[in-house]
């Protein structure tokens, strides 16, 4: 069997081809060199039929996710759903759109039912078998909290995976601990002097699991395919607690156009609001380099939920401190610096 | 069936759940006009043979080209590339250097020795074709494919028309020409050289044809009245350029001026410094904006050593002196005279002032139109007189090689309709593929090959090639910097993008089909569609 981790970085870089290097596919190369997303074979983990809203970010990204980790572990996982969207709209009972072994337990316990997938599969023998946990983001920065610290600190052999779309959605889009700033949710509305959700508050997911040392932190975007798939097959060669947050647009909570999916993605990249970065051990080794640099303000005026930023001077200032917070991921993620050399 | 504790329902598949219900916008593949396509006027299907060249299937690619356009050595060499012009890709970082591929394709096909497919039954009717320039070759070589038996009939010592008699060989080398001619030849073409049409009626009696194409081309050079003493040296550019073919290279002294502000004054004057002139003036009486040709010419004989002398009409010529009058624009930018003359030493005048057609051919067929020196046609290419058809510079048109030949293939295509009793449909036209049909993202930066540009030094004095080609790695290069505007390239982009899985991949060289049971209408893969091949329609709800 081919080296996994080898394969993904080939398709990360096809600079002979004009076409085909942003692409999904690309029928001037081999299979082997094509993405798991372009292959007719596709596990396709998550199937036709589940009742995500048009254009949903989480379905696209849970998908892409688990095609990838079904190639790297060549099928044998096993998957636990903390309860969000992604498990609502997936498993309304006795429907599943799920084509891999997948468990739910509660809200918040992902984590830890998922390191006892791990162990189970450890005892009986059965190794190869390896665990995978998902959850949005309220289940993942909010409830699910402390499991997920644990699972990092007892550095246990599980790939946890946050699809971040910014709030509680199904449940009728509440704020969570990474909504960002300024954004309306029912829970923060749109109104009074500091409309929508206040600034200095929230976490950062993507830091806290880098400072917990553990092997593997990453973050990416349903924009780019590539990095995302090389991301999780990389994250399945090592053993050990890894976490990757993956953005993910989601037209009903952020009241974006059902079809600007995977371009807010891009633009959440290019103005520097999500940096695209990878850690290893608590150190921070690389970051994807932003490509046609674009103002926060691009990225955030198709959501209805900033819409309040772009109507007074007072929205103009406080689009100024959302720049501000770009520009600060730009300087420390290294974002608009030229790309090294791998060695 | 035996449930587990506490189970009383069988699991089923999201699959039952038909997602479809829910869409009120349907997505669906297109293919649209590519804006080369549509710029061609020969007609090619550039993005189609472009997209067998991104893959290195370059004989593929030539029997694509092939079917519209039977001469790619010699467009990859003389067509000024309207498509290059009309390239969504400038908009990215350069156009695409599809007349640099073209050749490419041309030379591979000369080398390689790759021919044409022989028609497949013969329909028993027989075409003259007077001329064999470039639209009389191209309509030979449509009409004998289709399978009529074609005579061309040429009033010149060998076929090629001004491809050979008035393109000087530092663009055209007279081999590749021979090569591409030999090829429509080998289809079964007759061509019969040194046999002017005197009486086109007679001749088509005589040889039993059932339509006649005419393509005689513009030979006669235009002159001008200019005074001139008996010892001065006037002759004009179409002259000049056809007797470069002859044995004896005509003289013109060191010093030579050319006359006039189209593409053959500029052949001129580069033909004259090649042949020996240290200087080569061209005068023309508007401006460098206002020239008729094509400013890379006029940038490549700057390059040359060749001079300019705008605002400037030749009122006489004597001996060694010509006299100049100073013109200037007036607000509609026509010029003007201002009665400043000056005079300018010149050994030879060479007149660039357009050309004429020679319509003798003609004399006493009834039906026909003339105007302004052109035969008149209709939207089939036919003239007055039923079952003659016409095309190339003989009618109205902008006179290029690569309109002449498109006037060929389209004529061919009336011509077969009329003798089997029809008319020709051109099929529709499908919407064109602009830029903002494409999303620029998933193109990768990828600037043009620059074809190897001989010195302009060694230029002046030689008639060797001046552009060079592309090897095969920058013409594969170069061929997939092609955008595949409005065509599906197979990217994947949709079938990998669909959050519902409800794109279905048919494996290469079939494309996609959207799985309408499940597909919510989101419109993700049309506007990830990098090339615009998916559009999304209103449900009737």
């Amino acid at each position: 069997m081919t080296d996994p981790t080898a394969t993904a970085a080939a398709t990360q870089k096809l600079p002979f081809y004009q076409k085909g290097t942003f692409t999904v596919g690309n029928r001037l190369v081999s299979d082997g060199e094509r993405s798991v997303q372009a292959s007719i074979d596709r596990s396709n983990a998550l199937t036709c039929g589940h009742r995500a809203c048009q254009g949903c970010g989480e379905a696209l990204g849970a998908r892409y996710a688990m095609d990838a980790a079904m190639r790297a572990t060549g099928g044998n996982l096993i998957a636990v759903n903390a309860t969000g969207c992604l498990e609502v709209f997936t498993t309304p009972y006795p429907e599943t759109s799920w084509q891999i072994p997948w468990l739910h337990s509660l809200f918040g316990n992902a984590a830890a039912v998922a390191t006892g997938v791990a162990a189970a599969m450890r005892v009986k023998g059965r190794p190869e078998v390896r665990a995978i946990a998902q959850g949005g983001d309220g289940g993942t920065t909010d409830i699910g909290f402390g499991c997920l610290s644990g699972m990092f600190e007892r550095n246990d052999d599980v790939l946890y995976i946050c699809y971040d779309n910014e709030g509680y959605m199904n449940t009728g889009v509440q704020r969570s601990s990474a909504t960002p700033p300024t954004a309306r949710t029912a829970t923060t509305p749109a109104i009074g002097p500091e409309p929508g959700n206040v600034f200095g508050t929230g976490k950062n997911l993507p830091k806290i699991a880098v400072a917990h040392g553990i092997p593997y932190v990453a973050t990416a975007t349903v924009a780019d395919l590539h990095d995302l798939e090389r991301k999780v097959m990389k994250a399945m060669g090592i053993h050990g607690a890894r976490y990757i947050h993956i953005h993910v647009p989601c037209p009903l909570g952020w009241g974006s156009a059902s079809h600007d999916t995977v371009r807010l993605a891009r633009l959440a990249v290019e103005s520097g609001l999500f940096p695209v970065f990878e850690a290893e051990y608590g150190i921070v080794t690389s970051s994807r380099k932003i490509r046609r640099p674009v103002p926060v303000a691009e990225y955030l005026k198709p959501q209805r939920r900033f819409a309040h930023l772009f109507k007074d001077a007072a929205g103009s200032q406080r689009l100024a401190r959302l720049q501000a917070i770009a520009d600060r991921n730009i300087t420390e993620f290294k974002l608009l610096e030229p790309e090294e050399e791998a060695g | 069936m035996k449930h587990p504790f506490a189970v009383t329902l069988d699991s089923g598949s999201s699959l039952a759940n038909l997602t479809g219900s829910w869409r009120t916008m349907r997505p669906v593949y297109v293919d649209r006009l590519p804006p080369c396509n549509h710029a061609c006027p020969a007609g090619e299907n550039i993005q189609a043979w472009l997209y067998h060249a991104e893959s290195g299937d370059y004989e593929s690619a030539w029997h694509v080209l092939t079917k519209d356009n039977p001469m790619p050595a010699v467009m990859g060499r003389v067509c000024y590339h309207p498509c290059e012009g009309a390239c969504n890709r400038a908009q990215v970082d350069e156009t695409v250097g599809i007349n640099s591929v073209e050749r490419f394709l041309g030379d591979e096909a000369i080398k390689r020795n790759w021919r044409f497919t022989p028609p497949e039954a013969e329909s028993g009717k027989r075409v003259l074709v007077v001329g064999a320039g470039p639209s009389g070759l191209s309509a030979a070589y449509h009409l004998r494919r289709i399978g009529h038996g074609v005579a061309i009939h040429d009033a010149g010592p060998a076929a090629g028309g001004m491809m050979r008699f008035g393109i000087p060989k530092y663009r055209l080398p007279r081999e590749v020409l021979d090569a591409e001619i030999k090829r429509i030849l080998d289809l079964g073409v007759e061509l019969k050289l040194n046999a002017k049409v005197d009486n086109i009626l007679e001749t088509m009696k005589a040889g039993r044809f059932n339509a006649a194409f005419l393509a005689v081309g513009a030979h006669i050079g235009k002159r001008s009245y200019i005074p001139a003493g008996s010892a001065a040296k006037v002759l004009d550019a179409v002259t000049l350029l056809r007797s470069m073919e002859g044995e004896d290279k005509p003289l013109l002294g060191r010093r030579v001026v050319v006359y006039g502000g189209g593409n053959t004054a500029i052949d001129a004057a580069r033909t004259a410094r090649r042949l020996g002139a240290t200087e080569a003036i061209i005068v023309y009486r508007r401006t460098r904006d206002r020239m008729p040709a094509h400013d890379f010419e006029v940038e490549e004989a700057l390059e040359e050593g060749i001079m300019m002398k705008w605002l400037s009409t030749i009122k006489r010529m004597d001996e060694g002196v010509l006299t100049v009058e100073k013109m200037q624009l007036d607000e509609k930018g026509f010029p003007q005279p201002t009665g400043e003359f000056e005079t300018l030493e010149a050994e030879s005048l060479v007149l660039a002032l357009g050309q004429d057609v020679d319509l003798s051919l003609l004399d006493g067929v009834p039906g026909l139109q003339i105007k302004d020196g052109v035969v008149q046609i209709d939207a089939n290419m036919m003239t007055g007189h039923t079952g003659i058809f016409a095309g190339g510079d003989m009618v109205p048109s902008e006179r290029t090689v690569t309109v002449a030949v498109g006037h060929g293939k389209k004529a061919a295509l009336h011509i077969d309709a009329w003798l089997c009793g029809a008319a020709h449909a051109p099929a529709e036209k499908h919407e064109l593929a602009s830029f903002d049909k494409l999303n620029s993202w998933y193109y990768a930066d990828a600037p043009k090959t620059v074809r190897p540009m001989l010195e302009g030094v060694r230029r002046q004095n030689t008639f060797e090639e001046i552009q060079g080609g592309l090897d095969e790695t920058n013409a594969l290069y170069e061929a997939r910097r092609c955008l595949s505007c409005g065509n599906c390239f197979e990217c994947d982009n949709c079938y990998g993008v669909c959050p519902d899985n409800a794109v279905i991949k048919l494996g290469p060289g079939n494309r996609f089909r959207f799985n309408y049971d499940y597909c919510k209408g989101c419109a993700l893969c049309a506007t990830e569609c990098p090339c615009g091949a998916i559009k999304m329609v209103p449900e009737s709800i």
